[in-house]
């Protein structure tokens, strides 16, 4: 058995990268519930905010600074990219969609090879958020993950707060089931659109920002993590900001534990070298298998929405 | 004693606080036309969808032909003879008239795990086909593409569909609704063609079609049956008035 | 008229096909009957896809899935001594077909979006299931010694053979697609999609005709794979990364859904185009993802709808 704060120290790795998921999964399921729009380029304004705010930090000196503008910069991108080529695309089907920002996904990862280089970046953490807390006796966790926990459930409280208690959030409840009628309110509803895409692209940023100095930045990093936010999305129920939530936490410790757990635990039932080739290949397959578990039992996820 | 085709007994459905069906009993007899009117809202087409399998009841039971059906989905009573017209018209649109027909032939003849023949060359299939288009007067138009149809010839085709199944039973939702005076004409007629030989269940606005076409009509309001009987008696009914046909007529 | 049309088209893709070899092998440039073998190969793919993407209305995005497994299939055989492609390719349709069995038996019950998202998963598993099973190379992938042996009746290390090869299999293939998209079952096929509501109303059930019709496409997927792990020598995950099975949805599209011709055009023309671009500059990708948003915006017809001949109908 491995030790307890060991165990423990896992547990919240899973949660860091379970609410990291979370803010790519809460923007494109947003996204989807409003305006019907699959965008598989989601993955690439993951990648556009950890590029451009490691310039902002190197070129501003302040990590703050860095960081608003990086998110500025991400949402900026996404609302341009909507207005110049996905707008057209809604009244088309999802098959168009998937083509179109499956285009966009080899343009944006390229130009930042263009730009940037195909080797991977090193995107140091500040001074001030390096080091450990004590999160109880003899547990010590590192700060950073421990920020990146706290900012991720604030921005999930902050979503909830907006998407149920506001008139934003009611028009953008209102919008996926009645255009017409938000349109008849005197809202503008391509304004409306824009600024909601552009919202979730800096919600994918905010992940790929806070991943920066966790794992890699290189191009293509946002694709890694897409396909595991669609496992998210399956298992949680699309169009549902709860079940987006519940489901990145599952997936997030599910796979976390699997990658540090499995291999010795398989060695105690199995031959070492058994488990040494098989643990790491299970571990890989488990969220989707996870995934397959809960498409038999719930094919509608976890948490429906409704009407959907 | 049993000349009943369709026993519904107390169907019940919800939408969250809305109750769209409330303890239904429904009877229909071999052969009869039965009309189910009632205003906006009282709960036809939720209670159509039910029995044809389209919508899972909440509660209540569903016999037709003495069977228990209540459980199976609508492809399964398709089978077993349900046919149904949809409110929106609801046909293979890019493809011809005739293929449209020769579906629902196919449909009924057999499996189809069979991958090599081409069924547009299936005598089998299309023969009878063209028959029933005949049948509904769309014979001319075969070859025509579905969605290039009027809108009443994509009604009149629905129905080529639905009887090319030979069904025990047939759900007419609103086969009328948004057809000019002729079309309109043309359908009841074409319907009045089928009565006696045809079972139909006729959910309809129209009150002209229901009363010239139905032997028995029931009137839901609010998800519940308030008045069964025959045509005069559904008129001199003071309930019924005053729920429905005082507003109306 | 539309006939002789068809039948025109279909004569002078069989012809330059088939002359290609003689022709560039009097130029002196095999290069292009390695690519074409290559445009070929994908074609199948394309076309295997295309049964149940255009005609059956099911947007599979992990397509290249099967490209893999019929790939690993020849290669395991293979770095087990087993070189016979009577076993070999057998096991890779077979096994493409249990795997499409499986995938389609959980993801076909869900619809639209789930639907792209589902099938995307479980090819990205299969990558990194491929990734992490070192025996077989990993990451790096491992090159097949051996190509394929058939008792000595063709040899597939000679590159005009196997382009000989590839081009039969490619036309039995998009002649099969053809066949079964025309037959009763492929009818059900595109009527399900044309309108599911009526289809269940007049007593077909979608679901076991669109499984059917995946697990048909898995394993015609599955001999792609097995000719693109001869055809390259060597195999990898990259075989069954998701971008492949973008590139072979691209090809369906672009070439024009539900059109028999559609397949082969579009492996030709986007193949055709990325060795050009990819000749010219190395960031090739920062070109064509535009044009292809451009093509999905613009260009929705696909080429066999704008060729004469090369539409059905």
């Amino acid at each position: 058995m491995p030790p307890l704060t060991l165990v423990f120290e896992q547990l919240l790795n899973g949660v860091q990268f379970g609410v990291m998921l979370f803010l790519m999964a809460a923007g494109l399921t947003l996204v989807f519930g409003i305006m019907n729009f699959v965008n598989l380029a989601h993955g690439s304004f993951y990648m556009i905010g950890a590029y451009l705010t490691l310039a902002a930090v190197q070129w501003s000196g302040n990590y703050i600074a860095g960081v608003v503008l990086g998110l500025a910069g991400t949402l900026l991108v996404g609302m341009l990219v909507e207005v110049v080529a996905l707008r057209t695309l809604y009244a088309r089907d999802h098959l168009d969609h998937v083509l179109a920002t499956f285009g966009l996904i080899l343009f944006f990862n390229e130009l930042v090879a263009i730009i940037w280089g195909r080797t991977l970046l090193d995107f140091p953490r500040p001074e001030w958020l390096r080091g450990h807390v004590e999160i109880f006796a003899g547990s010590r966790y590192p700060f950073y993950r421990a920020v990146v926990i706290l900012v991720g459930l604030a921005v999930g409280a902050g979503l909830w707060y907006v998407v149920t208690r506001t008139r934003l959030g009611m028009l953008i409840r209102a919008g996926a089931s009645n255009r017409t009628m938000i349109a008849a309110l005197g809202v503008n509803v391509r304004l409306l659109y824009t600024v909601v895409f552009g919202f979730g692209c800096a919600l994918a940023g905010l992940a790929g920002l806070m991943a920066g100095p966790i794992y890699a930045v290189l191009p293509g990093m946002g694709e890694m993590i897409l396909i595991q936010v669609f496992v998210v999305i399956v298992i949680g129920g699309l169009g549902s900001i709860r079940g987006a939530f519940v489901g990145a936490l599952l997936v997030g410790i599910v796979d976390t534990l699997g990658r540090a757990f499995l291999r010795p635990l398989l060695a105690t039932m199995i031959s070492p070298t058994a488990a040494d080739s098989a643990g790491p290949a299970l571990a890989s397959m488990l969220i989707y298998l996870l995934m397959a578990l809960v498409l038999a039992v719930r094919p509608e996820g976890l948490f429906p929405s409704r009407g959907r | 004693m049993n000349d009943m085709l369709l026993e519904v007994r107390g169907l019940s459905k919800s939408f969250g606080a809305l109750r769209a069906c409330d303890g239904i009993d429904f009877d229909v007899r071999e052969g009869e036309t039965h009309a189910v009117i009632g205003p906006n809202g009282a709960g036809k087409t939720t209670f159509i969808s039910q029995l044809s399998g389209d919508l899972r009841p909440d509660q209540g039971s569903i016999r037709f032909a003495g069977q228990d059906v209540t459980p199976l989905r609508a492809p399964a009573r398709a089978k077993k003879g349900f046919a149904r017209s949809f409110q929106i018209t609801s046909i293979y649109r890019e493809f011809t008239a005739l293929d449209n027909v020769a579906l629902a032939i196919q449909a009924h003849a057999g499996h189809s795990f069979r991958f090599w023949k081409p069924a547009r060359s299936e005598p089998a299939l299309r023969d009878p086909a063209r028959q029933y288009l005949d049948g509904v007067g769309l014979g001319e138009r075969a070859n025509a593409l579905a969605a290039n149809l009027s809108h009443g010839e994509q009604r009149q085709l629905e129905v080529a569909m639905a009887l090319a199944t030979k069904p025990r039973l047939l759900l007419l939702d609103e086969p009328v609704a948004g057809m000019g005076t002729e079309e309109s004409q043309r359908m009841v007629t074409l319907l009045d063609s089928l009565k006696g030989r045809q079972t139909m269940i006729l959910v309809e606005h129209d009150m002209d079609a229901v009363f010239s076409l139905a032997d028995r009509i029931s009137v839901l309001v609010y998800g519940r049956i308030i008045a069964t009987g025959a045509p005069l008696d559904i008129r001199a009914n003071t309930e019924v008035r005053q729920a429905y046909l005082g507003e109306d007529s | 008229m539309r006939a002789h049309a068809q039948l025109i088209f279909w004569a002078v893709l069989v012809a330059a096909l088939a002359l290609l070899p003689p022709v560039v092998g009097v130029l002196h440039e095999p290069f292009y009957v390695e690519l074409v073998r290559r445009v070929m190969i994908f074609a199948i793919a394309a076309a295997s896809l295309n049964l149940i993407l255009g005609y059956g209305g099911l947007v599979s995005f992990g397509h290249a899935a099967y490209l893999g497994i019929g790939g690993y299939a020849v290669g395991i055989l293979s770095f087990y001594g087993m070189n016979s492609g009577w076993l070999q390719w057998p096991v890779a349709i077979g096994a493409s077909a249990l795997v499409a069995l499986a995938i389609g038996a959980v993801s076909i019950r869900a619809s639209g979006m789930y639907f792209i998202m589902i099938t995307l998963a479980f090819t990205q598993m299969l990558y990194y299931l491929g990734i992490s099973i070192e025996e077989f190379g990993g990451d790096d992938g491992m090159r097949i010694k051996t190509r394929s042996q058939f008792s000595g009746l063709i040899d597939l290390a000679d590159p005009v053979a196997s382009y000989y090869l590839v081009l039969v299999l490619m036309f039995g293939t998009i002649y099969l697609v053809h066949r079964i998209a025309r037959s009763r079952f492929g009818m059900v096929l595109r009527a399900a999609k044309s309108n599911e509501a009526r289809s269940r109303a007049i007593g077909f059930s979608p679901y076991s005709y669109r499984l059917c019709a995946f697990t048909i496409a898995g394993a015609l997927c599955g001999l792609a794979g097995a000719l693109l792990a001869n055809h390259t020598a060597y195999i990898t995950p990259d075989f069954m990364h998701w971008t492949r099975s973008g590139e072979i949805m691209f090809m369906v599209i672009l070439g024009g859904v539900a059109s028999s011709a559609g397949p082969l055009l579009g492996a030709l023309v986007l193949l055709v185009f990325e060795t050009l671009l990819a000749g010219w500059t190395e960031h090739w990708q920062v070109i064509l993802g535009p044009l292809l948003v451009l093509s999905v915006i613009f260009f929705r017809t696909g080429l066999a709808g704008i060729i004469p001949g090369a539409g059905d109908e």
